[in-house]
C-alpha cells in the first residue's frame, strides 16, 4: 500500500483520500430492517462533507469541543468525522452513563454542540441542561418519540444533513480549505477516562498520537482493505474507537455495526469479522454459554466433545504456532478440526478471525489456551487511554498466557525501583484537558508516561503486569502484597465472578467473593438445590464449600510462589449482592474499586478480622417488579486452609 | 393524553344490544370513539367488554343498533369488511402462530395487503417480488418500532408472555389500521412489561396516528393513558367520560365495590 504518512496526517484527509482511491469498497456497515445496509467510502465520506458543512451552518469552529453520545452507528462516526474536519474535537461520551455523569465532561470542556443517538440520550442532556449552559445545540440521530420535543436546542439529523448539502452545493471549496488548515499535531478527539481513581480525566489526543501507534499495529498484523471488524463496545472507550475509526481510516477496513446490543452474537455470525477484540469477560460469557449447551448433550456427545477438547488443549495452540507436533495428533486434530473447532468457530462468528485481542484485565490461561486451541489467533495487548492502546503486543508465534508481548516498534519501556512501569511513544497523549497538575504528574519533563502499573519484563522481553503500584502494598510482615493478582487468580474459577481481597498493612489476607449466578446457578439446579435468588444461593453452606475448594486451590498454587507464598487467603464471605457499577462498586468498564468496597462495607472488613463466625448486614435492596426493600441476614465467614511455602520450587 | 389533536367521531355504537339466548351481554349501549384518541372500555367481571369488542370488529353479530364508521353505517359488521376498512386488534389469550417465527406472525398482518394471486407468489413471478420487499419492510420497520429485532427469526412460542403480546400488537399493526382493538394488552404482565407496553400503545398512536379502543382492568394505566372512558355493568353502559370524572362517578364506585343492601 503506497500511502504517504507524511501528507495524510489527520483523519480528514484520509477519508477524503480513500473516497479517491478504494470509493466503492464499503466502508461501514450497518444492520437495519434486518438488512446490512452498506456505505461505501465514497457515500461514507459526502455523508462527512454534507455533516461537516451543516455543523458549520450551525456555529462549529475550528478548537470548540463536540460531544457524541450514542452507540455505533455510522452516522454516529461520521459526525465524529465530520466534527474533525472542520477543526473541532470529538469528545465521545459513554452512552449507559447517568446523565449526571454526563455533566461533569460538558462542563468542564465547556461543550456547545452535541450529537445524541436516541431519545434515551437526548433526554439525558436535557435533564442536566441548566447545569450546562454552554450546551446550545443537540444534534439527534433516531427521531422515534422526540416528536413533540420542542426545544430550541435539538436539531434532527436529516434536517442538519439537508442544510449542509445545501451549504456545501453553494460553497463546495469552503470545507477542502478547512480539511487542508489541520495538521498531525492539532488535537483529534478527547477521550474521558472510565474514573477509576477519582474525576474523570479528559484524555487528549492529537492526529498524530492516534494514527501512528494505528499504523504501526496495523502493519504488525498486516491489516488491509479486505478485514472486516464489528464494533460493539461503546465508542467512548478509546480501544473501540482505535479499532473502528483510526485503524480504519489508517488501512480502509470495513467496520460493521450490529443491530441492537442483544443481537452481537447473531450479527458476528453474519458479518464473519477476520479482526476482533474482545475483552476477556466476554469471552468468558461465551465459553460459558457453549460449556451451557455441551453440558446439555446426550453422553457421547458430551465424551466426544471431552475427548477432542483435550486433543486440541495438547497441540492446537502449537499447530496454530507452526511448531512440530507428532503426526498421529495431528491427525487426530484435523479431524477434531472436522467436527468439533470449525463448526464451534462459526457458531461463536469466528470463522474468519485472522486477529483477535484482548485486553483490559488479566485472562485466566485456561480462557485464553480454549480460544487458542481451537484455532482462533487470540493475543494479548496492552495499552491504556493515555497511550492510544497499543504499547506491547504478543506477535504471531511468540504467544505466552501470562505475559502481554514485547513492546511495538517505537515504544520505550523502563521502569521505577518501585517496579512502576514508565512509556515513552508516539502513541503518548498530549495532556489531560485543563488539568496541569495531573498531566505533569503523569508525564515527567522527559516526556515518560507513568502508567501506575507493577510488572516486569520477562527474558524474553515480554512485559508482565502484576497490579497497579499504589495497590501492591506489604503485609504487616512486610511481604509483598499484590491484591488484584490474587483477585485475578480467583475470577478465573468458572464459579467466582469477582473478588476483593484486603490485606494491605494487616496480618493476613481475608476475601469478599461474588458467586457467578449463572455458573453457580446451573450447578445447583444439577444438585437440585433449590434458591429464590442470587442473595439465597450466595448464602447455602454447599455454596460455601464449592467456594472454599477454589479458595484453596489457589492457595496451594500461592505457596508454589516464594514471593507471595505469605498471602494466601484465610478467611472469606459471599456477599449478599453483586457488585453494581450503578452503586459505584464497579467502574463502567467493570473494574473493581477495591477502595470504595472497602469503605462501604467497612463493618464486614471488619468482622473478617475478627473472630467472629458470622457477621449481621442490613441493605436496601430493589427487586425485580421496582418495589425496594431492606434486606437483613447474617452473613457466614469461612475459614480457608493455608499452606506451607514450598521454598523455591513452583507447585504442580 | 394522545400525541395528535382528537379529531371527529370516526366509529360510533348506537343502542346496541347482543343476547346470547337469554343471556344479554349488551342492552342498549351507545358511545363513540373520535379520530386519533385512546378510548378505554372498563368494567368489573363478565360486564361484556369483549362483547363489545366483538361486535365491533364483526365476530358477534348485535341483534338491535347501528355501528357507523367513518361515514357509512352497518347493522352488524362482517369481520372480514372490518379487516379491510382498517380495524385490526389483538386477544386477550394471545392468538398467534406458534411454531412461526415473529416476522412470518408479523407478515400474516400484511395478508390483506397483498395482491398477487397465489400462482404468481409461488412462482415469484409478476409483481410478486417487489410485493414481498414492500412487505418486509414494513414488517421490519414494525420490529424496529417494537424493538424485537433480537428475536426475529424466533418462533413465538418460546418467548415470553410479555413479548408475544408485543408480537400480537405488531401483527395488528402491520394491517396499517386506522381504529386498533385492544382487548387486555396488560393482562399478566409484570410492572416493567407494563411500563414497556404503555409506551408503545401511547407511541403506536402518536406516530401512526391510530386510534385505539382498549379494554383493560388495571386503573392505573387506564387513569394515566386514555383519553376518554366508558364503564360497562351488566352489559349497560354506567359512565362516560373523562378518567377523571369516570373516577368520581358514584355509579362507577358502586360496581367496583359493590352496594351494600338495605334489608
Amino acid at each position: 500500500m503506497a500511502t504517504d504518512i507524511g501528507k495524510l496526517d489527520t483523519f480528514p484527509k484520509l477519508l477524503m483520500h480513500h473516497a479517491l482511491v478504494r470509493g466503492a469498497r464499503p466502508a461501514i456497515r450497518e444492520k437495519d430492517l434486518g438488512i446490512w445496509q452498506t456505505w461505501t467510502w465514497k457515500e461514507f465520506a459526502d455523508e462527512v462533507r454534507f455533516v461537516a458543512c451543516g455543523l458549520a451552518g450551525l456555529g462549529l469552529a475550528r478548537g470548540e469541543h463536540f460531544a457524541l453520545v450514542g452507540d455505533n452507528r455510522p452516522r454516529f462516526y461520521a459526525t465524529m468525522a465530520a466534527a474533525q474536519c472542520l477543526g473541532a474535537i470529538p469528545v465521545p461520551l459513554y452512552q449507559d452513563a447517568v446523565a449526571t455523569e454526563m455533566a461533569f465532561p460538558i462542563q468542564n470542556a465547556s461543550i456547545e454542540f452535541a450529537f445524541a443517538e436516541d431519545q434515551e440520550q437526548v433526554d439525558k442532556l436535557l435533564e442536566i441542561l441548566p447545569q450546562c449552559p454552554t450546551l446550545r445545540k443537540i444534534c439527534f440521530d433516531d427521531p422515534k418519540g422526540l416528536r413533540h420535543y420542542a426545544q430550541p436546542e435539538l436539531v434532527p439529523y436529516d434536517r442538519l444533513l439537508e442544510a449542509g448539502r445545501e451549504n456545501y452545493r453553494r460553497d463546495p471549496a469552503f470545507l477542502e480549505t478547512e480539511i487542508a488548515k489541520g495538521s498531525g499535531g492539532d488535537t483529534a478527539a478527547m477521550f474521558f477516562t472510565s474514573g477509576t481513581t477519582g474525576v474523570p480525566k479528559g484524555v487528549v489526543h492529537t492526529h498524530a498520537s492516534l494514527l501512528v501507534p494505528a499504523r504501526t499495529a496495523a502493519e504488525l498484523e498486516g491489516l488491509g482493505e479486505n478485514d472486516v471488524i464489528l464494533a460493539y463496545l461503546p465508542p467512548a472507550w478509546i480501544g473501540q474507537n482505535i479499532f473502528s475509526c483510526a485503524q480504519a481510516f489508517v488501512t480502509g477496513y470495513c467496520i460493521a455495526c450490529p443491530e441492537a446490543s442483544e443481537t452481537v452474537m447473531a450479527d458476528m455470525r453474519e458479518i464473519g469479522p477476520t479482526y476482533y477484540f474482545a475483552p476477556p469477560r466476554v469471552l468468558e460469557n461465551l465459553l460459558t454459554q457453549v460449556s451451557i449447551r455441551i453440558q446439555d448433550l446426550w453422553w457421547g456427545g458430551r465424551w466426544a466433545y471431552g475427548y477432542f477438547m483435550a486433543v486440541a488443549n495438547r497441540v492446537g495452540g502449537k499447530i496454530l504456532e507452526g511448531k512440530p507436533v507428532p503426526i498421529g495428533e495431528r491427525l487426530l486434530y484435523y479431524l477434531g478440526e472436522l467436527f468439533l473447532y470449525g463448526p464451534l468457530r462459526n457458531v461463536l462468528g469466528m470463522s474468519r478471525v485472522k486477529v483477535g485481542y484482548t485486553a483490559g484485565e488479566a485472562i485466566g490461561p485456561d480462557l485464553f489456551r480454549f480460544y487458542r486451541s481451537i484455532g482462533i489467533n487470540l493475543k494479548q495487548l496492552y495499552g491504556s487511554t493515555e497511550t492510544a492502546v497499543f504499547v506491547c503486543i504478543q506477535p504471531d508465534g511468540q504467544v505466552k498466557p501470562d505475559t502481554v508481548g514485547p513492546a511495538v516498534r517505537g515504544v520505550e519501556l523502563k521502569f521505577t525501583p518501585e517496579r512502576e512501569l514508565l512509556i515513552r511513544s508516539p502513541g503518548l497523549f498530549k495532556e489531560y484537558y485543563r488539568n496541569a497538575q495531573a498531566t505533569s504528574e503523569a508525564k515527567d519533563a522527559e516526556g515518560w508516561f507513568h502508567t501506575g502499573d507493577a510488572g516486569f519484563v520477562d527474558p524474553d522481553g515480554h512485559l508482565k503486569i502484576i497490579d497497579r503500584v499504589k495497590d501492591v502494598g506489604g503485609l504487616a510482615d512486610g511481604t509483598l502484597f499484590a491484591p488484584k493478582y490474587l483477585e485475578n487468580k480467583l475470577k478465573f474459577f468458572p464459579h467466582i465472578r469477582e473478588a476483593v481481597c484486603f490485606g494491605d498493612r494487616r496480618d493476613r489476607v481475608c476475601a469478599f467473593i461474588n458467586i457467578d449466578p449463572d455458573a453457580v446457578g446451573n450447578w445447583a439446579e444439577k444438585r437440585n438445590m433449590p434458591y429464590s435468588g442470587y442473595t439465597d444461593l450466595a448464602s447455602r453452606d454447599e455454596v460455601y464449600e464449592l467456594v472454599r475448594e477454589c479458595i484453596e486451590r489457589v492457595n496451594a498454587d500461592l505457596a508454589g510462589e516464594p514471593e507471595i507464598a505469605n498471602s494466601q487467603i484465610h478467611r472469606f464471605l459471599i456477599l449478599h449482592k453483586e457488585l453494581d457499577a450503578d452503586d459505584g462498586e464497579l467502574t463502567r468498564t467493570r473494574k473493581v474499586r477495591r477502595r470504595i468496597v472497602g469503605e462501604k462495607y467497612d463493618s464486614l472488613v471488619a468482622a473478617l478480622y475478627s473472630a467472629s463466625r458470622s457477621v449481621h448486614v442490613e441493605a436496601q435492596i430493589k427487586y425485580e417488579d421496582g418495589r425496594s426493600g431492606i434486606y437483613s441476614a447474617d452473613l457466614k465467614i469461612r475459614d480457608a486452609k493455608v499452606f506451607a511455602p514450598a521454598a523455591g520450587k513452583r507447585a504442580a | 393524553m394522545s400525541g395528535r389533536p382528537v379529531g371527529e367521531v370516526t366509529l360510533s355504537v348506537e343502542a346496541v344490544s347482543l343476547a346470547f339466548g337469554g343471556v344479554k351481554a349488551l342492552s342498549e349501549v351507545s358511545f363513540d370513539v373520535r379520530e386519533h384518541e385512546v378510548r378505554a372500555i372498563i368494567g368489573p367481571n363478565g360486564a361484556g367488554k369483549s362483547s363489545m369488542l366483538n361486535v365491533l370488529n364483526g365476530v358477534y353479530h348485535p341483534q338491535q343498533g347501528k355501528i357507523r364508521f367513518q361515514g357509512r353505517e352497518f347493522e352488524d359488521m362482517d369481520s372480514h369488511e372490518a379487516a379491510a376498512m382498517g380495524i385490526a386488534r389483538t386477544f386477550q389469550n394471545i392468538a398467534l402462530f406458534k411454531g412461526m417465527t415473529v416476522l412470518d406472525n408479523i407478515m400474516t398482518g400484511r395478508n390483506l395487503k397483498m395482491h398477487c394471486n397465489f400462482l404468481q407468489q409461488a412462482l415469484w413471478i409478476g409483481p410478486a417480488r417487489r410485493e414481498e420487499l414492500e412487505h418486509r419492510r414494513a414488517v421490519e420497520e414494525i420490529i424496529d418500532f417494537l424493538e424485537i429485532q433480537h428475536v426475529r427469526k424466533t418462533p413465538v412460542g418460546r418467548l415470553p408472555y410479555g413479548l408475544q403480546k408485543r408480537v400480537e400488537l405488531g401483527r395488528a399493526l402491520a394491517a396499517e389500521p386506522k381504529v386498533l382493538l385492544l382487548d387486555e394488552p396488560m393482562a399478566g404482565m409484570n410492572l416493567e412489561e407494563k411500563q414497556d407496553m404503555c409506551r408503545f400503545v401511547l407511541d403506536v398512536n402518536d406516530h401512526f396516528g391510530t386510534t385505539i379502543v382498549l379494554i383493560e382492568h388495571d386503573m392505573g394505566v387506564v387513569m394515566d393513558i386514555s383519553d376518554r372512558v366508558v364503564v360497562l355493568d351488566y352489559g349497560r353502559k354506567i359512565a362516560d367520560g373523562s378518567p377523571s370524572e369516570v373516577r368520581g362517578n358514584q355509579k362507577v364506585i358502586d360496581a367496583y365495590l359493590g352496594v351494600a343492601h338495605s334489608a
